[in-house]
């Protein structure tokens, strides 16, 4: 599945073309909230760091996790409360709903490790709607109200994030570190043993690998990333509800990185830009955006299981290989 | 190193002296992956002992096995498909070199261990191939791979189950000259159906049949004992 990428890094033509592409790209996503609504680029931003976190678990260890919402969620009531009731500075506050995803992560998937396929989704989706039920009942969670009216508060006691564009920017500086570090990881002595366990798990025990402990620490890295993904929703939409804790927003990470392509690098993002773009300009219509997200998952399915990027990368590949 | 009891092997007394070449060898369906599969940890014995270099093994778990410096092959070639041959090796060398957890560095770091992976990509004739994936080569190549692998861990003792399956004769020839080498310091325990090879490897045959030792011995004992050729050939036809 992650084949493609693995060569990307190993050719080094590819690569200083592919970091072209990158300092292009990321000139564009400083420009974009000149052209575009920032609300709704920092949303893509949030969700598109949520899938890359869930695409390091399913793309490169083989994991299919259907509760990494209780991560997401999880951080944002964390973050939340740490800025409005203790009055944290917003960066602390992240970093501490990251560190609680990371905790539940250990929990999580110190529990569901040891089963492989449907009973691991399984599992996680069990514990995930055990936490969603908890959020529920809790007090400090405020059931369903949410934390409501979170306040943005000044990055690092300094620069005030209520400014869109000063908010803006902080998001996309949070996005590129936890894509830059999902890269390192992939692309790291690590990476390199969890792909030889996808690869072959029996093999890999057998030269003396513990892979359970390797896939935990795959697990607990996915579900920090995810909830720093959470956590900077939280502070960039004031709230944390129900919403992002409920076993829906577990499926809607899967169709966004499905969508956009498993197991490649930059596919999660183009996935979760395209089903937020959608959403947020399909919102004013009378047209129900679940159908129109459900057709195009059944077509994905059928047509382009590669996903979006996965397909163009494949098509490059032969073309290469033709003119080769 | 000794075990007893078994449940699709029962009543297996072996033991493999160190530094020898020993050859498990019997019909199919006789229990010889079941024991390997025992020995390292990948199926627990119901009952029986394990003993590995004095100290018990019996309840422990595959990937410490290997960390004792017990490590197998398998039947069905067991490589990493799509990473290179050099990859393919340098995986086995990254935990002893301490390079397996680190995932705050950049994978260039392994090019350190370039230069022992391609000493044992070329022990087994490979080293024209190092940079395609493992998936390419033909079977008994991929064979070859696996040694290499498994020799990367500098184990003191290897289960090389079935090495020459499926290896064309020169193969055959090469790899036997490899285990022959890496056994001067070092115990292996083999599986194999080619009894040239066994005859001109092994300082010590044990026959599996049934799930139970029929005969234990040196190859010329071995292969005189009745009960041996009659379990290989059905009925005695002499």
């Amino acid at each position: 599945m992650a084949v493609g990428t693995q060569y990307l890094a190993e050719q080094p033509k590819l690569r200083t073309s592919s970091m072209v592409i990158g300092a292009v790209v990321v000139a564009a996503l400083m420009a974009a909230p000149f052209f575009f609504y920032p609300v709704l680029l920092m949303s893509i931003l949030c969700f598109a760091l949520f899938a890359c976190a869930f695409n390091l678990l399913i793309g490169y260890v083989g994991l299919l996790s259907f509760g990494h919402a209780a991560f997401f969620g999880g951080a944002a009531y964390f973050t939340a409360h740490a800025a409005k009731v203790w009055g944290w500075e917003p960066l602390t506050s992240i970093l501490l709903g990251m560190a609680g995803a990371a905790a539940m992560g250990f929990v999580i998937g110190f529990l569901a490790i040891r089963r492989q396929g449907i009973y691991f989704a399984m599992i996680t989706l069990a514990l995930s709607q055990m936490f969603a039920f908890i959020c529920l009942q809790v007090p400090f969670t405020h059931g369903e109200d949410g934390i409501q009216g979170v306040p943005r508060g000044h990055l690092l006691g300094i620069i005030d994030l209520n400014q869109p564009l000063a908010m803006y920017y902080v998001t996309l500086a949070i996005f590129l570190f936890g894509f830059f570090a999902i890269w390192r990881i992939v692309h790291s002595p690590f990476g390199n043993i969890l792909k030889a366990i996808r690869e072959n798990e029996r093999r890999a025990i057998s030269l003396g690998y513990r892979v359970d402990r390797y896939k935990l620490g795959a697990f607990v890295m996915s579900a920090a990333l995810a909830g720093l993904a959470g956590g900077t929703k939280a502070i960039v939409f004031q709230f944390a509800t129900l919403t992002d804790v409920q076993w829906q927003m577990s499926g809607e990470v899967i169709l966004m990185t499905l969508l956009g392509g498993i197991g490649t690098l930059i596919g999660p993002i183009v996935g979760a830009g395209f089903v937020i773009a959608l959403q947020n300009y399909l919102a004013a219509s009378d047209f129900p955006v679940t159908v129109l997200i459900g057709i195009i998952f059944v077509v994905c399915v059928l047509l382009f299981r590669r996903g979006i990027v996965g397909e163009i990368m494949e098509l490059t590949k032969r073309k290469s290989k033709q003119s080769a | 190193m000794e075990f007893r009891g078994f449940v699709a092997v029962k009543d297996v007394t072996l033991s493999v002296n160190e530094g020898s070449i020993h050859a498990l060898i019997g019909p199919n369906g006789a229990g010889k992956t079941t024991v390997f599969n025992l020995l390292t940890k990948f199926l627990t014995p119901t009952r029986g002992q394990i003993v590995f270099k004095g100290a018990d093994i019996t309840r422990m778990k595959p990937a410490e096995v290997a960390r004792l410096g017990l490590v197998r092959s398998f039947q069905i070639s067991a490589v990493f498909p799509h990473l290179t041959l050099l990859d393919n090796v340098r995986v086995a060398l990254q935990r002893p070199s301490g390079l397996a957890t680190q995932f705050w560095r950049s994978s260039n770091t392994l090019a350190a261990l370039d230069e022992r992976a391609m000493e044992l990509i070329d022990a087994v004739n490979l080293s024209s191939y190092a940079d395609l994936p493992a998936t390419e080569l033909s079977y008994g190549r991929k064979r070859a791979l696996e040694i290499a692998t498994t020799l990367a861990l500098d184990p003191a003792m290897l289960l090389l189950d079935e090495p020459m399956a499926g290896m064309g004769h020169e193969d055959i020839g090469r790899i036997s000259d490899l285990i022959r080498r890496i056994a001067r310091n070092r115990t292996v325990l083999m599986v194999e159906h080619n009894l040239n090879v066994v005859a001109d490897l092994c300082d010590r045959v044990t026959v599996l049949a049934r799930g139970e030792i029929l005969s234990d011995g040196s190859y010329d004992t071995v292969s005189r004992d009745p009960r041996v050729r009659e379990a290989y050939m059905g009925t005695e036809h002499e």
